[in-house]
This record gives structure tokens, C-alpha cells and sequence, in this order.
């Protein structure tokens, strides 16, 4: 369930190059070795270019902002675009023999899972995913997968999940084959390898919102569109792991397959898939995570199901009914990441003896099937297909009187702390207006000279030249002043998840038990729909920056605390014990031992709160954050894809700007993974 | 080579039986309705509900009449205005029960494309304005005149307006020219945008549990009124002569927001051969007050939709009998 596996690529803790950043350094006590240092030479070179650019631009364009000059207005091709679609949506070929076709095959195949959900009814279902989850991952998941389908049933939501179980299973499924094919590829060629990675990159970091309006502009609102807006965010880590599978390959066993005459397609089929079969699991495991992750996005076009409940319920302001809706998602989310992860653990061991025979092979299946029938049938008889009506339990009033309670007393007012209303507005005028004034105060090439210094003093040239395009990609965009306001929250945002995260790992790395007792609320925290506290964080901090930096903290925060806590609990236990015996306090090993070490780590998570704050920016706008994460909502709302798009893309760009600024991006190229 | 032609030949009966499976040749998107549609031979109606709770009171008890007196199985999909009509005219939704007002989509879809068609009014007017809380308006009276709005600029204040006072307003998918009326009415205010209606009520509850001072874009009929009652701040008057000048450039806007009939739209497939139901919306019409009803049950009470509907049908029957077809 960590979103740390989605982006394997950039671990360092893989990669023992990356240490190497360490060494680069330069000792301030020895001034000879600093000026040789690459690092001051990197840093040398950037003044001289600046010494000449910088006069240059501030005597042509004066201005502190981007200069007007320097801008492309795109609106005009984008809402000509915008507008041809619409009017030739039902006539023109591209429509009729090929849009129309993907979204017609999508809604026959969510129709026909979704029919053949019914049709097994409330009980068969729970019957057969019970089973199945017994046969492979074994009886404690099997139980958990019980409990969760009652919930859900016992919640009143079963149609819903029926919905979006039809909805992910079309998703997942078409997620996992084009990525699988993309990493086929990937993994087989270096050139499309290369050609992949940015595509790859861009599909994750774009925020989802930017590219719904494209979607529903083409293929029209509902599932087709909720669908293939899934499939553009869930397919990447398919298609980089099952690249990285194939890449990773043992060239031993490869080289005795094709000693023994095996042909190109043999060699594939018979040697290089097997082994890459515990990164292709992982690689639809977190598939489905991304998916369901999108199950409440997609509900803004319609996508139906829990999704659309959790967003009917926010229009009236009802956490509870939220929540109810919330849940069930959880609970998908969970059954499947513990299933499919059990499944690949029991992937390498051999098949479990004892046992009766039956339970084994395909005698095994065959008693699933037969079960689930028999259970189907008895459900159908004895009643109701759907959950009946009379089995649910209402929660929402004791959740909503909760948070009636919660925000009574904490939003102003308390002893000592003070409430979060005033949190909030110290953390707007002390923290975020100084930042924002600061960075739109500064003139543009004064930020893509720090950007382009940041990076390429961590990375190469290339990385430099990368951050800073992205930048400037920005101002040409015309949406400089916004960007730098985003820009602010997000750093401001990261800052927080970054203190609070690596406290947090730090001390749940010494404790075993509060590691154990923070797993399930991490997971909760990970995977609920971010609309489901919207409204506490709005019940809480009012509307404007502050709710939304908190929304973004609490998203980003438990992948922070995991990589932290792995990172110092992996620090090589000599070093420490060695430590240990030279009489070090348990704060000098972990100031002189477990955090040097574990650099590689807490630098990933540096790199994952970025990323991870960044993909909230959009859900920020809806309580009041403004800037691009507005203009993204704006355009989506208003069927502008001008406004939309430009801000989509200037999200992207920050992304890319940061990614670089944050990872040593020269490492990870020369490995190639 | 041969296995390679049997691919092919493979590839190319796939390709074809997903042609004709999906209904041979060409593939026509203005009829796409819903997967979860009609699902075991029911028939069914999806209605497109808007983010707005008086819209939802609409939906509720247009499903709740559907369901109960006519037999239908009803879907409901949230979706903002815009998208709305662009799903109305592919048929994935059947009706939309309340538009604020969407010119430019009716040129198209009604005018040009003849894909929708009116399904008159809802019965219901709404306006947009601006709006103080009444216990503040009650002792600070002249905050209702936009002349005197510079004098409580300090008043409105808040973290978020950056020394200006501060103008609340809501969703991005509503209509709003607040933006030219603040910079013509030279009026030293800064917008806020709460980003979502759900958030926007939540902040002025908020300010109404401490009675602090709250300027709103805000709209009526709506539920929230009841609980925290509000006074209009009167703009200058709204003129045709103004609006139309609006229509050209939206920024030299300066006076008030006019008032809106509210109207339905149905899918045009669907108004023809919808039958009973079709029919049904077509004469769906009540008032202010009905609605309002439905609403607060729904946003305040903590009640479901369907229960909502079901209190208010067993109420009103003299109402609703009217729409029966």
C-alpha cells in the first residue's frame, strides 16, 4: 500500500550510487579543496552565465513578474479546439469509428460485470471473494475479507460498491494490460525506455482534474470517460515495474535459456516474465491502488458508485453520509492490497503441504466455484439480491455530532495551544504571505537561477536544464504570479509533513508497538477520498490556504512517517552496535549513525512529501486555496479548457521542477531502471 | 509466415467482433446511456443532480414520485452545470430539473443541434447577490447599501484577504461577475474563493456560531437561509442596458444580478419516447417554499433524500397530483 513503490525508479535506498551524493560536499574547513569541489565549480560557472544574462533581461523586460513579452496565449487554439469537438462529436469519423467505440466496449464491460455482481447477489459475492481470498492468501484474510463485504453491506452501500467493484474491474483490467504492453516494451527496448520514462512521469504528476475535461469533452461524461481517466493515472507503476521486472532479470538464467536453443519468444514466455513475476503482482497491486484512489475523482464526471455518494453527501455538508460512503472504499482498498501482497509472498515458497488434497490445485477452484454457486442460489431464495434494506446501521449521526463536537472545541478558544482558527491564521500571515510575497517579490530570473543552482547541485547539467525549462515553461504560460502563489503552499506544506513526518518515523523506528498501532490509521489516511475531510479541515481552519495545507499534510504525511521509519529500522545493525559499544547515548547514535545512514531513505521521503503534496493542490482549490488548483477546478466546471489545461500543465511543470530539485537524477539515469 | 497470418487474421476477427458486439459500424454518441442503466428489465430514468441541495430536493422527489407511483428505477449522477448539458445531449443523463441559465449551451444543443429540448419552468425563481448575516445587518443597518460597503472593509477582514475585507464566494461552476463589480464599483474588497459550495456553507456556519461579520456571494432559494438568516446588500440597479453590455465584455459589469425563472431541459430522444415519465417531468412545477422544505429536511435534519421526498409527497398530495401523467 505505500505509495513509495509506485515510483521504483527514484529509490536510492537501491541504489548505492546515490550515497555518493555525500562525498560531493564541499568541506567548508578546507577553502583549496572547496574551490576544486564540484560543487563550487558548478556554482561558479552559473555566475558567469548569469552575469551576463541577468543584465541583459532586466534592461529589456524591467519587471519583477514574467515578462508580458515572453508570454503565448494559448486560449484561443484551446478554446477553437474545444469548440470543434463538441460540434462534431456526432458526426465526424474519429468519433463514430473509434472514440465511439472504445466508450461503447467500456460500457459493455462495466454493464456486464455490474449485471453479473447483481446477479450473484449480496450473499454469492461475499461467498466467492471470501473464497478466493482463502484460496490464495490464506484464512486471516479470507476473515478480513468477510468483515469487509458485511461492512459495506451493513453501511448500506452495497449497490454502490457493486458499482464500483464493475467500475474497477473494467479500469484495472484495461490499466494492467496497457501497462503491462507499454512495459513490455519498456523492458525489452532501451529506446522505448527512454521514449517512456517522461511520458510515464507526466501521467502521474499531471493532477487528475487537469485531464478529466479532455476526457469528457471526447468521450462524454459518465463511466467511458470516469474509465479511461482511471486507466491514463493507474496504468504507469504497471508499466514501470513490469519494465523494472524484465530489466532485473537474472542475465545467469537468461544466458542457460538461451544456451539450451531457446528461441526470442521462448526466452520471454518461459525465462523472463517468471522471474518477473513478484514486480508484475506489484505492479498490479498498486495498479488497483491508484485506481481506487480515482473512484471519487471520476464521481465529478459521473463515474457513479461510492465515489458519487461521497460527493452527493458533501453538497449537503454531511461528513457522516460522507464517511458511510468513504469506508467502503477503504475496505476494497485494503482486502485487495493484503490479498494480492499475501498472494506474492506465498508466490516463491513451494505450494503448502498437508492439508487435505482437495484444498490444493484445481480441485481447489473447482470446490470455489462450486460454493459460491450453491451460496448464490440459497441467497437468491431466501430473498433480497441486494443487501436487504433492514441490516444496515446508520453511523452518520454519531460521526457528524462528533465532528460537531471536535470543531466546538478545538476551533477557538483552547487553554495554552490556542484553537486552530488561530493556528491558521498564524500559519497564513507568518508562514505562507511571507513565502508567497517573498517568491513573487523575486525577480523571474532570480528563481530559475536558484532553480537551476538547486539542481544541478544535485544532479547534472541536464537535470538543471530540465527544472529550469519547466520553470520558464511556466511564465511562458502567462500563469507566473498563481504558480509562484502554488508554489509557496507547497513548499510551506512540506515543510510541515517533513517535521512532522520524520518526528513521527523517528519515533515509531524505536517503537515496535507504535508502529503496529499506527498501520491501520495510516492506511485509512492513505487511501480514504481526500473529499471526505474536506469539510473538517474547512470545520476546523475556515476557508483559504490553511484547510488546504492541512488536507495536503494529512495525504502526504503517512508515506513519510513509513519510508522514515524503514529507512532508520534498515541502518545496518553492525554500525550501530558498534556505535553502541563505543558508548554512544541513544541521541548520538541516532544523530551520528542511524540518520547519516539512512540519508538515502529520508531523502526519498523528501522527494515523496513533494510529489505527494503536489497531487492535492487541485483538491486544495475546492476549500478555498486559489491559484492553479482554482483555475484547474474553474476549467472544469465552466467546460473552459483553456483555463483548465494551462493550469494542469503549470501543476506538471512545478512537479517536474521539484522532482528534479529534490532527487540526484544523474544516478538514477545511469542505472537505467 | 503462416502463424503470422493466422495472427493477424486473429487480430482482424477480434477487431470485428468488438465492431459488431458494440453495434456494427458506426458507433453514435449521442446515445450512450448509462451501464447501471435498466438493468433486469427495469425501466429507468437518470436524472443529473447539480451540487446544490435545492436541486437535489428537485431530484428526490422526482425519483421519490418515478419510483413509487410510476414504476421506474431511477439513477442519479452528480455532475457540475456544464458537464451536465454536455451529458444531457449524449444521453447519459435524461433531464436536468434545474438551470440557472446556460445560453451559449442552448444555442448549441437546442438551437443548432436540436439534441435538447426545454421541458418549461421548475416554478422556482432563483437570484444571486450578495448577502451580511441579520445579526449583524440589524445593528450595523446601512451595510446593506453597496456605497457604504468601503466602511466595513476592516470589518470584513481576515487572514486570507490580505488587509482588504473579505468577499466570500462559492463554487467555480457558478455564474459570478463579482470579480469586474468589485473592481468598477472601486469597492476595497478581495475575493475568496472557498473552491466548493460544501465548503463555503461550512465557513459561514462557522462564522454564524460566533456571530463574527461575513459579507457572501450567495443565492436564493436556499436551505442555509434558515439556519443562519441573511439580508441582501442591495448593488446598483440591474438594467437590460447593463447586462447586454455584460454579455459582450463580462469585466465592465456594474449592477446587480437579475433574477432567474428557473427552467428544466430534457434530453431530446427521451422527451419523445420517454412515455409516462417524460411526461411526468415535463409537468413537474412547484414553489419556493416547497423546495426550500424539501432542502432543509435534507441539509439540516440529517435526512436521506428518498426520506425527505416521502415526508414531503405524503404531505402535499394536491401538489404533485397535478404532474401525473
Amino acid at each position: 500500500m505505500s505509495a513509495t513503490a509506485t515510483r521504483p525508479s527514484t529509490d536510492p535506498a537501491t541504489d548505492p550510487a546515490a550515497t555518493g551524493t555525500a562525498a560531493a560536499e564541499p568541506r567548508p574547513s578546507l577553502l583549496s579543496s572547496a574551490v576544486r569541489s564540484p560543487a563550487a565549480r558548478k556554482l561558479a560557472a552559473l555566475v558567469v552565465i548569469a552575469a551576463v544574462l541577468i543584465p541583459l533581461a532586466h534592461a529589456k523586460w524591467a519587471s519583477g513578474s514574467w515578462p508580458h513579452a515572453l508570454t503565448v496565449d494559448v486560449s484561443g487554439p484551446l478554446g477553437d479546439a474545444s469548440d470543434w469537438i463538441l460540434d462534431n462529436r456526432d458526426s465526424h469519423w474519429i468519433f463514430l469509428y473509434f472514440f465511439g467505440h472504445i466508450s461503447n466496449v467500456i460500457i459493455i464491460g462495466v454493464r456486464a460485470v455490474y449485471v453479473a455482481l447483481l446477479a450473484l447477489g449480496w450473499a454469492g459475492v461475499t461467498a466467492g471473494l471470501t473464497l478466493i481470498a482463502w484460496r490464495v492468501a490464506g484464512v486471516r484474510i479470507a476473515v478480513t475479507t468477510l468483515v469487509s463485504f458485511a461492512i459495506c453491506g451493513l453501511l448500506g452501500m452495497w449497490v454502490p460498491t457493486m458499482q464500483t467493484l464493475a467500475l474497477m474491474a473494467i479500469a484495472v483490467t484495461a490499466s494492467v494490460v496497457i501497462g503491462g504492453l507499454l512495459g513490455l516494451a519498456g523492458g525489452l527496448s532501451e529506446w522505448a525506455f527512454r521514449v517512456l520514462r517522461p511520458v510515464l512521469d507526466t501521467m502521474q504528476v499531471l493532477p487528475a482534474f487537469a485531464y478529466l475535461l479532455p476526457v469528457v469533452m471526447i468521450f462524454g461524461n459518465g463511466v467511458p470517460g470516469a474509465v479511461l481517466a482511471t486507466v491514463i493515472y493507474a496504468a504507469p507503476p504497471m508499466a514501470r515495474l513490469t519494465a523494472l521486472g524484465l530489466r532485473g532479470a537474472d542475465a545467469g538464467v537468461l544466458e542457460a535459456v538461451t544456451s539450451l536453443g531457446a528461441t526470442w519468444r521462448q526466452r520471454l514466455l518461459s525465462a523472463r516474465l517468471p522471474l518477473a513475476r513478484k514486480e508484475l503482482l506489484l505492479g498490479i497491486n498498486q495498479t488497483i491502488m491508484m485506481a481506487l484512489s480515482m473512484a471519487v475523482i471520476a464521481s465529478v464526471i459521473g463515474g457513479g458508485g461510492l465515489g458519487d455518494r461521497v460527493y452527493q453527501a458533501l453538497s449537503s455538508v454531511d461528513v457522516g453520509k460522507a464517511l458511510a460512503a468513504g469506508l467502503p472504499i477503504v475496505l476494497l482498498a485494503v482486502v485487495m492490497d493484503r490479498t494480492i501482497g499475501s498472494a506474492g509472498e506465498r508466490l516463491g515458497e513451494p505450494p503448502a503441504e498437508g492439508g487435505p488434497r482437495l484444498l490444493r490445485g484445481w480441485p481447489a477452484w473447482a470446490g470455489v466455484a462450486v460454493v459460491t454457486a450453491v451460496i448464490t442460489v440459497v441467497g437468491r431464495l431466501t430473498g433480497s439480491q441486494t443487501w436487504p434494506t433492514g441490516w444496515t446501521v446508520a453511523i452518520e449521526e454519531p460521526v457528524n455530532q462528533f465532528k460537531e463536537w471536535m470543531v466546538d472545541h478545538l476551533y477557538t478558544g483552547v487553554p495554552v495551544v490556542g484553537g486552530t482558527a488561530d493556528w491558521a491564521a498564524h500559519y497564513v500571515k507568518w508562514i505562507l504571505d511571507p513565502l508567497r510575497e517573498g517568491l513573487q517579490g523575486l525577480p523571474w530570473y532570480a528563481v530559475l537561477l536558484i532553480v537551476a543552482a538547486l539542481a544541478w547541485l544535485i544532479g547534472t547539467w541536464a537535470t538543471a536544464l530540465t527544472a529550469t525549462a519547466a520553470m520558464a515553461a511556466i511564465g511562458v504560460l502567462g500563469v507566473w504570479e498563481p504558480s509562484m502563489d502554488t508554489l509557496s503552499q507547497v513548499l510551506a506544506a512540506v515543510f510541515v509533513t517533513l517535521v512532522l513526518g520524520f518526528a513521527i518515523g523517528i519515533w515509531a523506528a524505536r517503537s515496535t508497538r507504535l508502529e503496529r498501532m499506527m498501520r491501520p490509521v495510516l492506511d485509512m489516511f492513505q487511501t480514504m477520498p481526500q473529499f471526505v475531510y474536506l469539510i473538517p479541515v474547512v470545520a476546523l481552519f475556515g476557508v483559504g490556504r490553511a484547510p488546504a495545507a492541512a488536507a495536503a499534510i494529512v495525504y502526504a504525511l503517512p508515506a513519510v512517517i513509513r519510508i522514515t521509519t524503514q529507512g532508520i529500522r534498515n541502518v545496518d545493525p553492525a554500525a550501530l552496535e558498534s556505535a553502541r559499544s563505543l558508548g554512544a547515548t541513544q541521541g548520538q547514535q541516532l544523530r551520528q549513525v542511524q540518520l547519516p545512514l539512512a540519508r538515502p531513505a529520508l531523502l526519498l521521503a523528501v522527494n515523496q512529501g513533494v510529489v505527494l503534496v503536489l497531487a492535492v493542490v487541485v483538491i486544495g482549490g475546492l476549500v478555498g486555496s486559489g491559484a492553479l488548483g482554482y483555475d484547474v477546478l474553474f476549467g472544469l466546471a465552466q467546460g473552459d479548457l483553456a483555463t483548465g489545461l494551462v493550469a494542469g500543465t503549470a501543476i506538471v511543470c512545478l512537479g517536474l521542477m521539484l522532482d528534479r530539485v529534490t532527487q540526484p537524477t544523474s544516478r538514477r539515469d545511469r542505472k537505467g531502471a | 509466415m503462416a502463424r503470422t497470418r493466422i495472427q493477424l487474421l486473429m487480430a482482424v476477427a477480434g477487431i470485428a467482433a468488438v465492431f459488431t458486439a458494440t453495434g456494427c459500424g458506426a458507433a453514435d454518441m449521442t446515445k450512450q446511456s448509462s451501464p447501471y442503466a435498466n438493468v433486469g428489465g427495469a425501466k429507468s430514468v437518470t436524472l443529473s443532480v447539480q451540487s446544490w441541495v435545492g436541486a437535489q430536493a428537485n431530484v428526490a422527489v422526482a425519483q421519490y414520485l418515478l419510483e413509487h407511483e410510476l414504476g421506474y428505477r431511477v439513477d442519479t449522477v452528480q455532475v457540475d452545470e456544464i458537464p451536465a448539458w454536455d451529458a444531457l445531449s449524449q444521453g447519459r443523463v435524461d433531464a436536468i430539473l434545474e438551470d440557472w441559465g446556460h445560453p451559449e449551451q442552448e444555442q448549441r444543443y437546442v438551437k443548432d443541434k436540436k439534441l435538447i429540448v426545454p421541458g418549461g419552468g421548475l416554478g422556482v425563481t432563483g437570484h444571486i447577490g450578495w448577502w451580511v448575516p441579520k445579526y449583524f445587518a440589524d445593528k450595523h443597518p446601512d451595510v446593506l447599501n453597496w456605497k457604504n460597503l468601503n466602511k466595513y472593509a476592516k470589518t470584513f477582514k481576515t487572514a486570507e484577504s490580505g488587509g482588504k475585507g473579505q468577499l466570500l464566494d462559492g463554487s467555480p461552476s457558478y455564474v459570478t461577475n463579482d470579480k469586474a463589480l468589485v473592481k468598477n464599483l472601486k469597492l476595497n474588497y478581495q475575493i475568496v474563493f472557498s473552491g466548493s459550495e460544501a465548503a463555503q456553507i461550512t465557513q459561514i456556519k462557522q462564522f454564524a456560531k460566533g456571530k463574527k461579520p461575513f459579507l457572501s456571494y450567495w443565492y436564493e432559494p436556499q436551505w442555509l437561509f434558515n439556519q443562519v438568516p441573511m439580508v441582501e446588500v442591495k448593488l446598483p440597479k440591474y438594467t437590460d442596458k447593463c447586462a447586454n453590455e455584460g454579455t459582450k465584455d463580462p469585466e465592465s459589469v456594474d449592477c446587480a444580478y437579475p433574477t432567474t425563472p428557473l427552467q428544466k431541459y430534457l434530453n431530446a430522444d427521451f422527451a419523445k419516447q420517454g412515455g409516462k415519465a417524460s411526461a411526468f417531468l415535463k409537468k413537474f412545477h412547484w414553489t419556493k417554499q416547497d423546495q426550500n422544505e424539501v432542502s432543509e429536511l435534507i441539509a439540516s435534519q440529517g435526512m436521506s433524500a428518498q426520506d425527505a421526498a416521502k415526508k414531503w409527497v405524503e404531505a402535499h398530495p394536491d401538489v404533485w397530483k397535478k404532474w401525473m401523467p
